[in-house]
């Protein structure tokens, strides 16, 4: 977080607050962040936010995992140790299918798990910015970066906020050290 | 903007005073108390499981023989345990996979608990295939690991390997499912606790949740890929345990009807064993306005659909029998029925082919006593299906001269018990520390589902003013704003 300084509206029903992203954004007010309890939905597209790319990566670990899959069971049966099994075949390929299915899961799921972790910027022991902490129980958040804002400015986008809706709108300045 | 759900529709969040402050309230609330009798179920779970990890050792210390297996029954208890518990877990992926993707929002109220299960289940039938092994610490040369053999590597055409893949996959799949849902949730207990402490360790275990726009955007689509892998996954690992049966050459098991059989059937008992759960979690947690009545009806029509599948899977197995001419098939399905094994039979028919027919009566399937007492049936009737279906098989094979019977030790008794105790052990800290049902998605039902919103809109529709609420508080929606 470069900036220590912001604005913080807060709304009580997710309807109004998708409105007041609308119109907040058509007046060409930047918003830093958008905190909900819950994920709301047309809330991505009321932000104008791209489509997530997690699941082309999801595909692409999964290929990893049915090629390795099929490549490793190759080699160990067919080139470095082949063996005799009931007369079956050294390359059995038919019995190669549910491994090849299963590490195909397994590497999809977990590719993507971690992708996602790491793209959230989530680890066990991050210390994030807790804006408002009622934004996990009831509340519906927009963050305004005021770092580079006029005093008139920063007034202008609190009307704002509370002509479109906003039950509470409070400034919100980081302290050095803020644990949670 | 959310969609608009049928006044006729019952709905999935009980009481008039709900909203997101009260859901939050009730749904945390018990993570932040402490009951008595809590403590002592918790303690006498946990003695059961501290006998289970005994019965372990012993089998360990002592040897295979302290079971009662012998030359002809090589599988009995153990392998029956496995496949049951095996088949209860994979509920908790139904209901969170494929349930999400059908986009049935009663999901919400028991996808957390039915997933936590999922996880406490496998754990339990794990146990037991690698103590069957005898030399458990051997237990890693089940993966293809290099080694000083050549390398001899695992047989890769072999069902029993294809289940070491599958299970532990589902494991891990499942486990990563639960708890990346989980996350959110924390987050809000988080931030809603004045120690220090707790929140120190609901941060951790949130791994830093925020709950920012852009997290929630990628969490569903997590959820929604994560789903799409776990429904077929799901078919496939029960598939692949009933391999483990089918792809053998003894009459009773060499079938090919097992795969759709055993996945019916796991859902069958998985689904029961949910409401086993979920009966007492909703009473001792006084969640009854969010694990609903239409849920159990939900839950009770699966139940009966699934049992129904399983009956007449059943009654296949017997006509395919007479039908093939083939005379050992003939006599092992015989043998089924008639046979020393005959009370093992009217157990696994009547808990699991007749009395789940009572749901097709309404008042049957909303009746919370009769829902608890038949899930009850279902679990013992399942556990009697695998029972049937591997020791009878077994018991009398195609030489006559070796035909045997199988008495449980007191290990075998301890090992089954004990991991009953275990996995209510582990379901009771998970109900005490983690939100037993998933409040965010709660939430996300709100406006739609609970009974505080369709009021709401039944009020205005009354006054004529239409029956959107949002739309009545802000007036139209502003399409052409970027």
């Amino acid at each position: 977080m470069e900036s220590n300084k912001f604005i913080v509206g807060l709304w009580d029903h997710e309807e109004v607050y998708l409105h007041a992203i609308q119109h907040i954004r058509a007046k060409g007010v930047e918003i830093y962040e958008s905190l909900t309890p819950f994920p709301v939905h047309g809330l991505e597209q009321a932000l104008g936010y791209r489509e997530s790319r997690l699941h082309t990566a999801s595909f692409w670990f999964g290929a990893t995992g049915t090629i390795l899959a099929l490549s490793f069971m190759t080699w160990a049966m067919a080139f470095n140790y082949p063996l005799n099994i009931g007369g079956k075949p050294y390359w059995p390929l038919p019995s190669f299918i549910p491994i090849t299915f299963e590490l195909t899961v397994l590497f999809a799921a977990w590719g993507m798990t971690l992708t996602y972790y790491v793209r959230c910027k989530l680890w066990p022991g991050r210390v994030p910015p807790i804006f408002d902490a009622r934004t996990t129980d009831d509340r519906f958040a927009l963050v305004f970066d005021a770092l580079k804002l006029s005093d008139a400015e920063m007034s202008e986008i609190k009307n704002m906020c509370k002509h479109e809706g906003a039950v509470e709108v409070k400034d919100r300045v980081f302290t050095e050290n803020e644990g949670l | 903007m959310h969609a608009y759900e049928s006044e006729f529709r019952e709905p999935l969040i009980n009481g008039l005073d709900k909203n997101y402050t009260k859901i939050t309230d009730d749904l945390v609330r018990p993570t932040e108390r402490i009951t008595t009798l809590w403590v002592i179920a918790t303690l006498l779970t946990g003695a059961g499981a501290a006998f289970f990890v005994f019965c372990l050792t012993w089998t360990v210390w002592f040897g295979i023989g302290t079971w009662g297996l012998n030359k002809t029954i090589g599988w009995a208890w153990d392998i029956t345990n496995f496949v049951w518990w095996i088949g209860i877990g994979h509920a908790g992926t139904l209901i969170s996979a494929i349930l999400l993707l059908f986009r049935q929002r009663y999901r919400t109220g028991i996808n957390r608990a039915a997933e936590a299960m999922t996880i406490f289940a496998v754990i339990c039938a794990g146990m037991f295939p690698i103590f069957h092994m005898g030399r458990v610490w051997d237990a890693p040369f089940i993966f293809p690991l290099p080694n000083t053999r050549g390398p001899l590597w695992v047989n890769f055409n072999s069902p029993l390997l294809w289940d070491v893949f599958a299970i532990s996959t589902y494991f891990s799949v499942s486990l990563l499912f639960w708890y990346s849902g989980l996350m959110p949730d924390f987050g809000t207990i988080r931030d809603r606790s004045k120690n220090k402490w707790r929140k120190w360790i609901y941060n951790m275990l949130a791994f830093g949740w925020q709950g920012n726009a852009k997290q929630w955007q990628r969490f569903e689509s997590l959820a929604l890929v994560l789903a799409g892998l776990c429904t077929p996954l799901v078919l496939s690992v029960h598939t692949i345990v009933s391999f483990d049966f089918a792809t053998s050459v003894v009459s009773g098991w060499h079938t090919t009807i097992f795969p759709p059989y055993f996945v019916a059937g796991a859902i069958f008992s998985g689904f029961a064993m949910v409401e086993t759960l979920m009966v007492i979690t909703r009473y001792l947690f006084k969640l009854e306005d969010y694990i609903t009545i239409a849920h159990i009806e939900s839950m009770n029509k699966i139940i009966v659909l699934t049992g129904s599948i399983v009956g007449i899977a059943y009654l296949t197995e017997l006509f395919i029998a007479w039908y093939s001419g083939y005379g050992y098939e003939q006599f092992a399905f015989y043998n089924r029925v008639f046979g020393k094994y005959w009370w093992a039979y009217a157990w696994m028919m009547s808990c699991n082919v007749i009395t789940p027919q009572l749901y097709w009566f309404k008042p049957i399937r909303r009746n919370i006593y009769v829902t608890f007492l038949l899930s009850i049936f279902v679990n013992i009737g399942m556990w009697f299906e695998r029972f049937v279906i591997i020791v009878t098989s077994l018991a009398a094979d195609n030489l006559p001269s070796s035909w045997s019977y199988f008495s449980p030790t007191w290990v075998d008794i301890g090992l089954f018990t004990g991991s009953i105790s275990l996995f209510l052990f582990l379901f009771l800290l998970f109900a005490r520390f983690f939100p037993t049902i998933a409040i965010a998605e709660v939430k996300s039902i709100f406006r739609i589902s609970s009974e505080a919103a369709k009021a709401e809109r039944a009020k205005l529709e009354g006054s004529g003013t239409g029956g959107f609420v949002g739309l009545q508080a802000v007036g139209p929606l502003d399409k052409d704003a970027k």
